[in-house]
């Protein structure tokens, strides 16, 4: 135990106290938020000192008085076709929209001219604001004032609440519960991938270096294997606690920085007349989302996602530390890399596709009780709550799949360590699988 | 005399290969014992048994007369013929490393590296990094790092290849430096020069198996052949049939003689009788001769 205990010492301080630990650990969380800071400062920037794209628009019916927003403008200056087209050629004009005489219950022959390809945006803006316009006028021939419609119009919000066993009734919001689970499963995905290669580089070194002959002489190999998959987790632990801490603390100044620069957006809004009643339905919404987080139970969600954190690291930390074994190089471990990217890939998947979309289906079921795919596929279901028997048969599925894996791998490790410059295939792994 | 170390009847085979064959040894307190065979012949699969890398399929071993366990691992030092150190880390981190490993407190260590940096002249080079040292310097590291628990019995396998001359001479010295102190030591190699001048007792392996096993001098005596050089001034031109001429400069002749079943007055009474004998010697092989002709003659088996 405890050499264990030295080993995982020296495997924590080798790799904490090297200087690209440091400077990865101080710069990634850097990187995000300064690329989002980056983004958030261009598009300001683009939107101040674009210029307003004027478009012409000859309109053959004098129905359609286009309305201008904060990037288009729309000029009626009457003249014919080939003018406006002229227009846009030189440069003057934006674009050109051209509506034909149409037929309003089926409008079409409405065309668009530019000089550039157009954005889907763009279209998508005119698509819209020509059929708002067309709708209204149909509204009105039928009799109805498009005021009256406005007026009738209502927002709808279903509380969605969970009820469990026990008959507590907690509010729960899709999105919300679909933006942890993502995050999480995300970073379980990342964690075991960055640090399961660490894992095999860290044996590779001592394979190739010949230092586990010496260090296999003072210590069982199943100690040294465990005490370098803890060690080198505890980096990973470390550097992810830092990462967090300034990530969020970074962004927050950079969204406090940002935030107080869009004042005017606030006033835009203001100054529309409907603002108030946009305001009062997002607050509503906004208030919906804020009881969600609070109905949340974050301390078990946490609890979850460290355990899962951290059973999944250790499943397939013991297989790459088993494939370090077995090979002299890293570019020979990439062909038993397929038993352990496959699962990752399915569960990073099956957690998009299947458990996000609907946690509680069957699939979703098996993909988060499957020791192989759990670490991952469970944290999309954990933030819309699972129940006790899942939890806790998924949590003791991977305990076990921990133990099988590890001693499964420590088979293979204890042999491929002392095994040099000879060809290893997936038959010579079974061989030494089945040996003692 | 008191054994370090039994090995009875140690078998080990790998798929269908024999790697040790009913291998029976004894190695006695504070001597230096050569493990001797071409390579392949089984003296790694040996060493990594008693270091317990890897297990006997059946036999047993014994260090100081109790079933090899754990505990045996703080008692032994081994230096195996493939090594390495982690090359980021600082050459006193390292020893401290491996000190502990072996079973030393901290404090413990600490001490013992800073003895032994200082008794091998490298404690300026505590801070440095293995990669950025020369490989002399490496290899003194690497005997520290053998030798820093102060084992009872010290492993060394092929201890000098890879060692430059003056390193080669120095580690000889420490480890007849360490046999003095009472320290045993296996030395397994296949260069057989180093052993004449070390060894107190060898045991060769060939082909899985123990071939040899003696003192140095109790070996020579059990190879030699009766064969005997003579070197005489010859009488005349004529000398007995069984006689072999050997080339030779000068005047004076040289002989090989079989004494076959006669002795060596008789022999000598002859020779007088031929011309003035100059000398005359038993021819004694060396290690490195009945080693070679011992794995030839278990070879052709």
């Amino acid at each position: 135990m405890n050499k264990i205990l030295l080993v995982i010492k020296r495997e924590y301080f080798a790799r904490v106290k090297k200087k690209s630990f440091l400077l990865v650990t101080l710069l990634t969380p850097l990187l995000f938020p300064s690329i989002l800071g980056v983004f958030l400062w261009i598009a300001m920037n683009e939107r101040e000192s674009e210029a307003l794209r004027i478009i012409e628009v000859v309109d053959e019916n004098n129905l359609f008085r286009m309305e201008s927003s904060d990037q288009y403008a729309f000029s009626y200056s009457n003249r014919d076709r080939e003018e406006a087209k002229d227009l846009v050629k030189s440069g003057d004009r934006y674009g050109f929209l051209y509506i034909p005489k149409i037929a309003l219950d089926h409008p079409s022959g409405i065309m668009y001219y530019t000089d550039k390809n157009p954005s889907m945006a763009m279209l998508a803006h005119l698509e819209s604001a020509l059929k708002r316009k067309i709708e209204e006028i149909r509204l009105f021939d039928s009799g109805i004032d498009p005021n009256i419609i406005a007026e009738l119009r209502t927002n709808v919000y279903v509380q969605a609440v969970t009820l469990d066993n026990a008959g507590e009734e907690k509010a729960s919001n899709a999105v919300v519960n679909y933006i942890l689970g993502f995050i999480a499963g995300i970073l379980i995905y990342m964690f075991i991938f960055i640090y399961g290669n660490q894992i095999m580089q860290g044996v590779i070194e001592e394979k190739s270096s010949r230092i586990i002959e010496i260090l296999i002489s003072s210590i069982k190999p199943f100690q040294l294997m465990t005490g370098k998959i803890i060690g080198i987790g505890l980096v990973g632990l470390s550097q992810f606690l830092i990462w967090i801490i300034l990530i969020s603390g970074i962004s927050a100044l950079v969204m406090g920085y940002f935030g107080m620069m869009m004042p005017q957006q606030q006033a835009l809004e203001m100054s529309n007349p409907n603002a108030g009643q946009i305001l009062e339905t997002s607050a509503g919404e906004m208030g919906q989302y804020l009881k969600v987080i609070q109905d949340i139970d974050f301390f078990k969600l946490v609890l979850t996602f460290v355990f899962y954190f951290i059973g999944g690291y250790l499943l397939y930390g013991a297989f790459f530390a088993a494939i370090g074994a077995a090979v002299d190089t890293p570019s020979d471990a990439q062909q038993f890399m397929f038993p352990v990217t496959i699962p990752l890939i399915v569960a990073y998947f099956g957690l998009f596709v299947f458990v996000l979309d609907d946690p509680n289906s069957n699939i979703s079921f098996w993909l988060s009780i499957i020791p192989f795919t759990s670490p991952i596929a469970m944290m999309g279901r954990a933030s819309y709550g699972v129940p006790f028997f899942d939890l806790a048969l998924s949590m003791g599925l991977l305990i076990l799949g921990f133990f099988f894996t590890t001693w499964m791998a420590g088979k293979i490790y204890r042999i491929g360590i002392l095994v040099h410059g000879s060809k290893v295939n997936y038959g010579t792994l079974w061989r030494w699988l089945k040996t003692a | 005399m008191t054994q370090i170390l039994e090995v009875h009847s140690l078998s080990k085979s790998y798929g269908n290969n024999p790697a040790l064959i009913d291998i029976n040894l004894s190695v006695e307190k504070g001597i230096i014992f050569g493990l001797l065979g071409p390579n392949g012949a089984g003296k790694t699969t040996l060493i990594r048994i008693i270091n317990q890398i890897i297990e006997a399929d059946s036999g047993e071993v014994k260090i100081n007369n109790k079933i090899l366990n754990p505990e045996h691992i703080k008692n032994i030092g081994y230096l195996p013929e493939e090594r390495g150190l982690y090359k980021k880390m600082k050459v006193g981190e390292q020893l401290l490393y491996f000190a502990q490993l072996k079973g030393l407190r901290a404090s413990e260590a600490k001490q013992r590296v800073k003895y032994w940096t200082e008794k091998l002249d490298i404690s300026a080079w505590k801070d440095k990094r293995i990669e950025d040292l020369s490989k002399g310097m490496a290899q003194k590291i690497q005997f520290i790092a053998t030798v820093i628990h102060e084992p009872e019995l010290l492993i060394l396998d092929e201890p000098f290849s890879g060692f430059d001359p003056v390193n080669a001479e120095l580690i000889k010295d420490e480890i007849i430096d360490l046999k003095n102190k009472g320290t045993s030591v296996i030395l397994s190699t296949h260069r057989m020069e180093s052993v004449n001048l070390l060894c107190d007792h060898i045991a060769m392996i060939n082909k899985a198996k123990k071939v040899l096993d003696g003192t140095v001098e109790e070996i020579r005596q059990l190879s030699r052949k009766n064969l005997f050089e003579l070197k005489l001034r010859l009488g005349s031109e004529s000398f007995p049939p069984h006689w072999i001429k050997q080339p030779s400069a000068g005047q004076d002749t040289k002989f090989h003689i079989m004494l076959n079943g006669g002795t060596t007055n008789q022999l000598l009474q002859e020779a007088l009788t031929y011309g003035e004998v100059l000398s005359f010697e038993e021819i004694i092989p060396s290690i490195g001769e009945i080693f070679i002709q011992l794995a030839k003659d278990t070879d052709h088996e």
